[in-house]
Order: structure tokens, then C-alpha cells, then sequence
């Protein structure tokens, strides 16, 4: 049983290539065969989020165009065992493929992976409904903000007028202590207001920026808060149980009294 | 936006009350065309009851206690007496 999950957002910047990166990662460490494919064509960046970028020669245009068999323009990411990457096209804008042939695509790519994670472009114009079009299910990245909060709502619709029965939720970059302070929104505000099933919830961690510079997915480092959350993540995405990690940060009295004395 | 204690709403709550706002408007929202068609619609049935001043008619989306509400402002100039029951004749007979 293979799975196309489509990775997406609405509002830009929130975290989907750095999702997709990583969930990628993550199940191929768990055993599954993984291809990421980055449907972000003219603006593409999951290569170099996951630095393959030297490693590309065709690109997914190509593939469509029949300019290379599918295999060759498949990157084979030589840290972990099973893992793909079908990198954009840089040059070509988003009308250079059509939801048919991204259909055609995902059915192929299907046939040799038992995942096939797609990273959505932001918007929801062509370079949206492309990236969609051949996914089973769909992934909805969102941070704890008023904006990203209200583009993963009107994602939410879209995907449902497209099919998509159960979109589930992934909240990034949580930041615990501001939460504890009341300056955050929490995770039962952000469900109670969309109303989907949360599929995980991933901590801000400032490791996302040294690992996004080197090109090595934070699922790669142990220590890594965020990269612990994207492999409970992963195993999720397999059917397995796994209890949330406990995010919950108390302000320690030395913050509460400087806060109060700010606000006095 | 004020608590009892003086303080202002935690940025959380303000932040949850906004979204609430706009994604009920984001989730109502009407193409122009079909509200142009809706309020064709309504005159047309307020029209068989009553003379309407058709210059001064409001027809906007308003949020009221928190939940949207189509509010309709329609000046009547006169009422049809009868109603709709009643003939173009009977109504001449005032």
C-alpha cells in the first residue's frame, strides 16, 4: 500500500519544504521507500533544504516533457537508504505541467515508493492545484499566527471541494514559553478555530536554521526538539500510535516577576 | 479589551477573537453577482406587499454579537393594502 501526501499550507513561509524534508527523512529511516517531489516549479528549494542541490541534471518538467526517463532525473539521497528527491524545474513557471500529468506522475512515482510526499508551492493558483492533483491525502502546515491560521482554514475548504476527505494538521513552530505567557495561541485554540485532526505538532528550534544552512534535515541530529517531532510525525504517517510530546514549558518565577514588573 | 483586573485580553485570546471574525466572513463569503441577485430577489418578494423607495435601499453584511448577519434597509413609501390576495382592481378602489 503506497500513499501520496501532499504537503501544504496556503500561506507561505510557514514550514512546508522544511515538513517535507524532514518527514522524508524520517520515514525512509523507518524502513519506508520515500520520494519527495517538489511541486514548486520556478521556485524550487526542497534541494537545497535537503542539500542535493549539486546533484540535479533533470528536473520534473523534463520528466512530463519526455525529455528523460523518470529514474534518471530521480535524486538518491545517499544518507539514508531509500529516499528520493524529484527536484522542480527553476526556469519553467507553474503552467509548464497540468494536474493530468501530475495525476500521470504520482501513479508512477506510486508504483516504486511506498511514500510519495509532495511539496505544495504557497497560493492556491495552478502551481496548488497541480500539486494536489495526483495526492490521496493532504497535510496542512500552520503556525501559531492569525494569518497562517486563516490560510490553513481556507486550504481546508479548498481541499474539501477537491476531494480530499480528512486533511490533517501539522502546527510549527510552537513556542512553549510563549504559550505559558498567554502571547500565543495553544494547540486546543488552533484545533478548536479549524476543526481537523492534528497530526502533530512540531516546537520552535532554532537547530531548523543551523540544519537548513548545512542542507541536513534535523531528523538527522538526535538532539534536535523539532527533529524528534517530525519522527513521531513520520510514524503517524505509518498508522502507528504515538503519544504527543509533552510541550509544555512553565515560566520559571525569576520571568514572571520581570513580566509583571514590564506590564506594571 | 479590557479584564476586570484593568489588564488588557491576553494577545492569545485577541488573536483567537479576530480569527474567529474573519473566518466566518472568509467562510460566508458571496461572489458580488449573487448578492446583486439576492437582492434583486428580495425586492422583487417585498415589492408585492409594499412600495419601496428603490434609490435607498442598503444591502450589506454586518457582524452583529459576533455572528454575520445580512441586514436589509428598504424604505417603504407606501403599504399595498390587501396584499397579495387582492386584484390590481380592489387595490384601485381606495
Amino acid at each position: 500500500m503506497s500513499e501520496t501526501i501532499v504537503i501544504t499550507s496556503g500561506k507561505g513561509g510557514v514550514g512546508k519544504t522544511t515538513t517535507c524534508a524532514n518527514l522524508g527523512v524520517a520515514l525512509a529511516i523507518q524502513g519506508c521507500k520515500v520520494v519527495m517531489v517538489d511541486a514548486d516549479i520556478g521556485l524550487r528549494n526542497l534541494d537545497v533544504v535537503m542539500g542535493l542541490e549539486n546533484r540535479i541534471v533533470y528536473d520534473l518538467v523534463d520528466v512530463v516533457e519526455g525529455y528523460c526517463r523518470l529514474r534518471q532525473a530521480l535524486i538518491k539521497d545517499k544518507r539514508v537508504d531509500g529516499l528520493f528527491l524529484l527536484p522542480a524545474a527553476q526556469t519553467k513557471d507553474k503552467n509548464a505541467v497540468s494536474p493530468e500529468q501530475m495525476k500521470e506522475l504520482m501513479m508512477a512515482l506510486k508504483e516504486e515508493h511506498d511514500f510519495v510526499l509532495v511539496d505544495c508551492p504557497a497560493g492556491i493558483e495552478q502551481g496548488f492545484k497541480n500539486a494536489i492533483a495526483g495526492a490521496d491525502s493532504a497535510v496542512i502546515v500552520t503556525t501559531p499566527e492569525v494569518s497562517a491560521v486563516r490560510d490553513a482554514d481556507r486550504i481546508t475548504g479548498l481541499l474539501e471541494a477537491s476531494g480530499f476527505s480528512k486533511p490533517e494538521l501539522i502546527i510549527n513552530r510552537l513556542k512553549p514559553k510563549m504559550v505559558a505567557r498567554g502571547d500565543m495561541m495553544d494547540i486546543p485554540d488552533i484545533l478548536d478555530i479549524l476543526a481537523i485532526d492534528l497530526v502533530g505538532v512540531v516546537p520552535d528550534d532554532e537547530y531548523i536554521v543551523v540544519s537548513t544552512n548545512r542542507g541536513e534535515p534535523a531528523v538527522l541530529q538526535e538532539s534536535s526538539r523539532a527533529g524528534q517531532a517530525y519522527r513521531n510525525i513520520a510514524r503517524r504517517l505509518m498508522g502507528e500510535q504515538v503519544p504527543f510530546m509533552d510541550l509544555t514549558e512553565k515560566e520559571s518565577v525569576w520571568e514572571k516577576i520581570k513580566r509583571m514588573v514590564k506590564l506594571g | 479589551m479590557l479584564n476586570w483586573f484593568g489588564r488588557k485580553q491576553a494577545p492569545k485570546d485577541v488573536a483567537k477573537d479576530r480569527l474567529r471574525l474573519v473566518l466566518m466572513q472568509d467562510r460566508l463569503a458571496v461572489a458580488p453577482q449573487t448578492m446583486e441577485q439576492m437582492r434583486d430577489d428580495v425586492i422583487l418578494a417585498i415589492s408585492k406587499y409594499v412600495e419601496i423607495d428603490r434609490s435607498g435601499i442598503e444591502f450589506t453584511w454586518k457582524d452583529i454579537d459576533r455572528k454575520r448577519a445580512l441586514v436589509a434597509s428598504i424604505p417603504v413609501i407606501s403599504v399595498k393594502r390587501g396584499g397579495i390576495s387582492n386584484d390590481r382592481t380592489a387595490q384601485r378602489s381606495y
